[in-house]
């Protein structure tokens, strides 16, 4: 019990490193996947093709495999081989987040009445003018409880850095029961704690931000 | 929905329209021949490199003590999940408070911590001092965990999706608690939850690649032998995501007819990732 207290600077600098893994993948797979997501249900039928494809192929793949592409299988024909794990442990939770990102910001579309994109289209706008202005900003808010499952399952599946060498929790956890084996347990408690606290607090978040933007409507 | 974001193209715009695919089209061939072409100057293509993936040896290798060990590791896990589930599923719709409160607890406890956090910690615990069975049993039981927690949700949500015309009359003819969730809600909900059960087949055999971290069995820990003998680790993480993917979207294809077949046209059955989210979410199912 005393090792895991002693030591708890190394605990909250290991859930740091998971909250900058978790904010800067959160940040980056949301352009992405609103990127996605315009390619998906707009009027270009390859560009449609390519998101559709891209979601498939990335949304069937384990997360684990695309760390191997980005840390292993990159590094041997020459990429991101002087890249900082975290830019690379980023890149790889972006590339399989993002894929769902365009999977829940398409429900959160599909959840916007008919009538708005028609009137719309009915005052003259383009298709970007009524994504940007009409459609996008409702289906945010329609979006918001998918968004946030998709935003805490990308927060736990930071977890999977551990194995390439980062030391965010996950990864911490196992240095602390590689060392005080007698304290297993009270080593995992401490640490699911951490990633309950995480996850509950973008829970509420989303919480919050569902019921003020719905009472805006 | 999407037919009614843009106005349907006119003569210009459907020459416009073409003039972007063919564009694209173009750009995507050139980028594919381009990266094949950079791939050879890197000698990525090199038959050596390769050459595991059609000897016989490493494809028994491959499918057997790779692929197969994955399906067996994940086809057990959800077995187990579904029992977990449903017992706990059923406990959090208990008429007894404690019940319901332990029953909450426990799901969102393992529901909240990831995976693999909870596959170390299975290892270390128990594992480590069982061998093999140790290192496959550690990630059977962490994903029995954490995809019965999942389903748990899943089986109270497809519970609670069956009319409540249904239990009322059960309960008017006589049928005592025990009865009418044995006899008339749960095999109803069975088939409102089928897809949602099957989608948690795709998470689960994506997890059991996490295994490769405590060196259990399975298809990461075969192909990480592979790329560590022939330093082909490009060459190999290709054949596991195509296996991976395969049978992932056979699974998809699965749950794509159960919900057609059984459900409908109605919504998939959607959960939210905690006991808060869950209240809003009612929309598709996401599979992380």
């Amino acid at each position: 019990m005393s090792e895991i207290l002693d030591n708890f600077d190394l605990v909250l600098r290991a859930f740091w490193l998971t909250i900058q893994l978790a904010v800067l993948s959160g940040i980056a797979s949301m352009v992405l996947g609103t990127l996605l997501v315009a390619m998906r249900i707009g009027p270009v039928a390859v560009l449609r093709g390519i998101a559709t494809t891209y979601v498939t192929l990335l949304r069937n793949t384990p997360l684990l495999i695309i760390f191997i592409f980005i840390f292993i299988a990159a590094p041997d024909l020459g990429w991101f081989v002087h890249t900082p794990f975290l830019v690379k442990g980023v890149i790889a939770v972006t590339l399989y987040t993002s894929a769902f990102v365009c999977e829940s910001l398409r429900a959160g579309v599909n959840a916007v009445p008919l009538g708005q994109a028609e009137a719309a289209r009915a005052i003259g706008m383009t298709f970007g003018q009524n994504l940007r202005h009409v459609v996008l900003p409702q289906a945010f808010r329609a979006s918001v409880p998918p968004l946030a499952s998709t935003l805490i399952a990308m927060t736990k599946n930071t977890s999977v850095a551990a194995v390439f060498g980062l030391m965010e929790a996950t990864a911490r956890m196992r240095w602390f029961t590689n060392r005080y084996t007698d304290d297993t347990i009270t080593i995992f408690i401490v640490f699911a704690i951490g990633y309950i606290i995480l996850v509950e607090v973008l829970s509420l978040g989303s919480f919050g931000l569902e019921r003020r933007w719905k009472a805006a409507r | 929905m999407t037919t009614v974001l843009f106005d349907a193209p006119g003569p210009r715009t459907r020459a416009r329209h073409r003039l972007y695919t063919v564009v694209t089209a173009v750009a995507i061939v050139a980028a594919v021949v381009g990266f094949i072409a950079y791939l050879n100057s890197k000698g990525a293509l090199a038959y050596h490199l390769w050459e595991p993936f059609v000897t016989p040896q490493y494809v028994r290798a491959l499918l057997v003590d790779g692929l197969l060990k994955t399906l067996e590791m994940a086809f057990a896990s959800v077995l187990f999940a579904i029992v977990f589930g449903v017992v706990f599923g059923v406990g959090k719709l208990s008429d007894h408070a404690w019940l319901r409160w332990i029953c909450l607890l426990v799901v969102e406890f393992f529901r909240a911590v990831p995976v693999l956090l909870l596959m170390i910690f299975v290892f270390f615990y128990w594992g480590i001092t069982h061998d093999e069975f140790g290192r496959l049993g550690s990630v059977v039981i962490a994903l029995t965990l954490y995809n019965g927690a999942v389903l748990a949700e899943v089986f109270r949500a497809g519970i609670q999706a069956v009319q409540k015309g249904q239990a009322e009359a059960a309960y008017a003819i006589g049928l005592r608690k025990t009865q009418v969730m044995t006899s008339i809600l749960l095999p109803q909900a069975v088939k409102i939850m089928l897809p949602a059960l099957i989608s948690q087949c795709v998470v689960a055999v994506k997890d059991t690649s996490l295994g490769m971290y405590v060196a259990a069995p399975g298809l990461t820990f075969v192909g990480k032998q592979i790329y560590n003998q022939f330093h082909n680790q490009f060459q190999t993480a290709i054949v596991m995501a195509a296996l991976y993917i395969a049978v992932n979207l056979l699974l998809t294809l699965a749950a794509t007819w159960a919900q057609r077949r059984l459900v409908g046209e109605k919504k998939p059955l959607d959960v939210g990732m905690t006991a808060i989210s869950t209240a809003g979410a009612e929309t598709q199912r996401s599979t992380v």
